[in-house]
């Protein structure tokens, strides 16, 4: 065999004086970088994939990973990463696969718009000692409601509400399967969506058992490859959400590696040990917005009418499909931009296709609004929502909630070194290998999760006080509060926000 | 037994009298006058037996987990759409895209059927899905299959030809037994042609005695013609497609 011309992307260094040789490292490695040579630990660096495990768990801090300084030639066009795949595909033929959102440098929306603030004119609010509202109840809206008197002279509502999903804080977390990562791992989104008043989503492989105390803060998901879907697993959440495109890859299906699959994984989806569980790219039995509204009438006529949210990839043309859909009946809209993560994706289909979330949700609000129709739908916008304030833009322009991924990962130890396809995961996110993922433990994770949520919802109020607004439903599509900053005026006129100074 | 008169009526109201009668504990219910009413049996659960007299609509049995149903006419598209377990049983033709995602019970078609049949059908050792088919079969037949048992018997084509192309396409768990031969031209890349050993004719008499008494055929009718076994040549068809 020979010696691979990609080089290593990381030099992962001890410090012989400071290592005390406890093998700690090698114990915590899941890549196999680190050995024990007799004397001295042995290192790979052509595995280090800089999730920075070894360094956090070295008592003596003797371990550095640097970038590796043996580039080629610096070229502004010919970049590290681009000889670098085309090196490996000359050796394998193969397409690169990735993990995570996007990490190329396309311009990042959010960070080209700011938020207004109030002085003299109109009173700020003290979100610490005044009520502030986030709570937000995602599904149908009726277009007008009709009250009657009770006899004893109480009003009530003549019709029933369409069903709601209740959320304390307008955040969900998004769909991430177990298979592409560990039970434990959706141990520590179950539990700290039922602390935080949220809810989690299984993703597309099955309801685990150990996850049923739970169910109320649940959203299951039907894919294409429909696995782990029985009718205990339609009725077990508060809501149905059917897959139809993920940000990261819009237009192709799900292909978890056969390296996550022992048998725990290949029982709840039902396919042999160690093969890839492959998730079609279209539904089969939806080619048109009248097959998809087939679908969610089968999944409501099989739920007693639970809502049904449907779950695409923002693309060009995502506002026609956004109005098909809710013309469909989908209770939900679940948008999903191009910087959104995944377990697995072809980095040429993950960095080139799709839009970002920012677009998409202007321009689905923009379009239901017009059509009359915002109501009949709740809009989830996720794809690469960072912090509460790119959660307080997306809602500004025009979500009912954000869902996030990737951040709720970061609590966990991720450190978006981008490799979970390899199911390595030396943190035990992204693995199924018994010895990676008994070190995430749920509670203590949990705990750290629900921590970031509490956080960013004081984050949230004290944006919402500043605004002098005192309810997350006065911010939602008021994109009057947004200036936009280094955009053109094309750009302001897709998210329908004034320049800065104006 | 019960009937139930579906002339005229929206799919949402014939549905819930189907379930009301099930949770009545009704052991038969015979809906009379079905005319493409969408979802009957959806999500249903139970041991009833639903004969559906008439031509029902799309996704029948979708979800459903335990009864019976009984189509004595043609049928649509979408029938047992990841479906649990229970039975359905067509007299005549069905549609396409029958049995998608199909996790356990049987789907027995006495006519043809069209495109996409028992596209990613899964299963393991508790359960296993079975469909077969009377007739002929039309392209991407067992497509994405992981697990379960497809039959294909073309006791009747019409001068149609058996199958259609792009048979067992990615295909990487379960069998398909097809009466006759079969090309590779018409097979996916995934897919190995073998002949029958002693567990297959076990499984298949099996399964056709089952099928034969549902429909009734002869079990020796069917078997006087050979089969072919169809099984995925790697568990991993697409192992080697990506780079590290």
């Amino acid at each position: 065999m020979f010696k691979s011309l990609a080089p290593p992307e990381y030099l992962a260094t001890i410090d012989r004086v400071k290592c005390i040789r406890c093998k700690r490292c090698i114990q915590n490695c899941g890549w196999g970088v680190y050995s024990w040579g007799g004397d001295k630990v042995l290192i790979d660096t052509f595995k280090c994939v800089k999730c920075l495990r070894c360094y956090h768990y070295c008592p003596e801090e003797a371990i550095e990973i640097k970038d590796n300084p043996t580039k080629f030639k610096e070229n502004a066009y010919w970049n590290f990463h681009t000889i670098r795949n085309i090196k490996k595909q000359a050796e394998t033929g193969g397409i690169p696969l990735t993990g995570m959102g996007s990490d190329k440098p396309y311009t990042i929306l959010f960070d080209n718009l700011l938020i207004d603030a109030c002085q003299v004119t109109n009173p700020s609010i003290d979100p610490l000692r005044e009520p502030m509202e986030l709570r937000t109840y995602l599904g149908k809206k009726p277009s007008s409601v009709k009250v009657e008197k009770t006899k004893d002279g109480k009003l009530k509502l003549a019709e029933p509400l369409p069903p709601q999903i209740k959320l304390d804080v307008p955040i969900i977390f998004s769909p991430m399967s177990f298979g592409s990562i560990s039970l434990n791992a959706q141990k520590v989104l179950a539990m700290a969506a039922k602390a935080c008043g949220i809810v989690m989503n299984t993703g597309e492989g099955g309801l685990h058992e150990d996850l049923m105390p739970y169910k109320d803060n649940v959203i299951v998901q039907v894919a294409s490859g429909r696995f782990g879907v029985t009718p205990e697993y339609l009725n077990a959440g508060v809501a149905v959400e059917i897959k139809i495109g993920q940000g990261a890859k819009p237009g192709i299906g799900g292909h978890l590696p056969g390296e996550k699959i022992p048998l725990e994984v290949a029982r709840t989806r039902m396919i042999p040990v160690g093969t890839d569980a492959l998730s079609p790219a279209p539904q089969h039995d939806i080619y048109s917005i009248e097959d998809l509204r087939q679908l969610i009438y089968a999944i409501k006529e099989a739920t007693n009418y639970k809502p049904v949210s449907v779950k695409i990839a923002a693309v060009h043309n995502v506002a026609a499909i956004a109005s098909g859909i809710v013309r469909a009946g989908a209770d939900i809209v679940y948008l999903d931009g191009f910087r959104g993560g995944t377990g697995a994706a072809p980095s040429i289909i993950r960095d080139h296709l799709g839009i970002p979330i920012e677009h998409a949700i202007a321009a689905v609000d923009d379009r239901l609004r017009q059509e009359g129709i915002r109501n009949e739908a709740s809009i989830i916008a996720a794809g690469g929502i960072r912090s509460s304030a790119d959660a307080a833009k997306a809602i500004a322009l025009g979500a009912d909630a954000v869902g996030i991924a990737t951040a709720a990962l970061i609590t966990m130890g991720c450190t978006t070194c981008g490799k979970c396809y390899t199911g390595n995961c030396s943190w035990g996110i992204t693995t199924q290998r018994p010895e990676l993922t008994a070190r995430l433990d749920p509670e203590v994770y949990a705990e750290r999760l629900t921590n970031l949520i509490h956080a960013w919802t004081h984050e949230l109020k004290e944006i919402l006080g500043a605004l002098g607004i005192n309810s997350i439903e006065s911010m939602r599509g008021n994109r009057e509060r947004l200036r936009g900053i280094g955009l053109d005026s094309a750009m302001l006129d897709i998210l329908g926000v004034k320049p800065a100074g104006r | 037994m019960v009937e139930i008169d579906a002339k005229g009526a929206y799919y949402r109201d014939l549905n819930k009298k189907v379930r009301e009668a099930v949770e009545k504990g009704e052991k038969e219910i015979v809906l009379k006058n079905v005319n493409g009413q969408y979802y009957i049996g959806d999500g249903l659960r139970g041991k009833s037996t639903i004969v559906v007299e008439g031509v029902p609509g799309n996704d029948l049995a979708a979800f459903m987990d335990g009864p019976t149903i009984r189509i004595k006419a043609n049928a649509q598209d979408n029938i047992g759409n990841t479906m649990n377990s229970g039975k359905v049983i067509v007299e005549g033709n069905a549609g396409d895209v029958l049995g998608y995602g199909m996790r356990g019970g049987k789907l027995h078609i006495r006519g043809s059927v069209g495109y996409r049949v028992g596209i990613h059908m899964k299963g393991n050792k508790k359960q296993a899905p079975t469909i077969v088919v009377g007739g002929t079969a039309g392209d991407f037949f067992g497509e994405y299959m992981a697990g379960g048992v497809l039959v294909l018997l073309g006791l009747s084509n019409d001068g149609e030809p058996l199958v259609g192309d792009y048979l067992g396409t990615g295909m990487h768990g379960g069998t398909i037994y097809i009466r006759g031969e079969v090309e590779k031209k018409n097979c996916g890349a995934e897919v190995g042609v073998l002949e029958l050993d002693d567990e297959d004719k076990k499984v298949l008499k099996e399964v056709l005695t089952d099928y034969c008494s549902d429909l009734g055929l002869k079990l020796e009718d069917i078997m006087s013609k050979g089969f072919k076994k169809l099984v995925p040549v790697s568990a991993r068809p697409y192992g080697n497609l990506y780079a590290y």
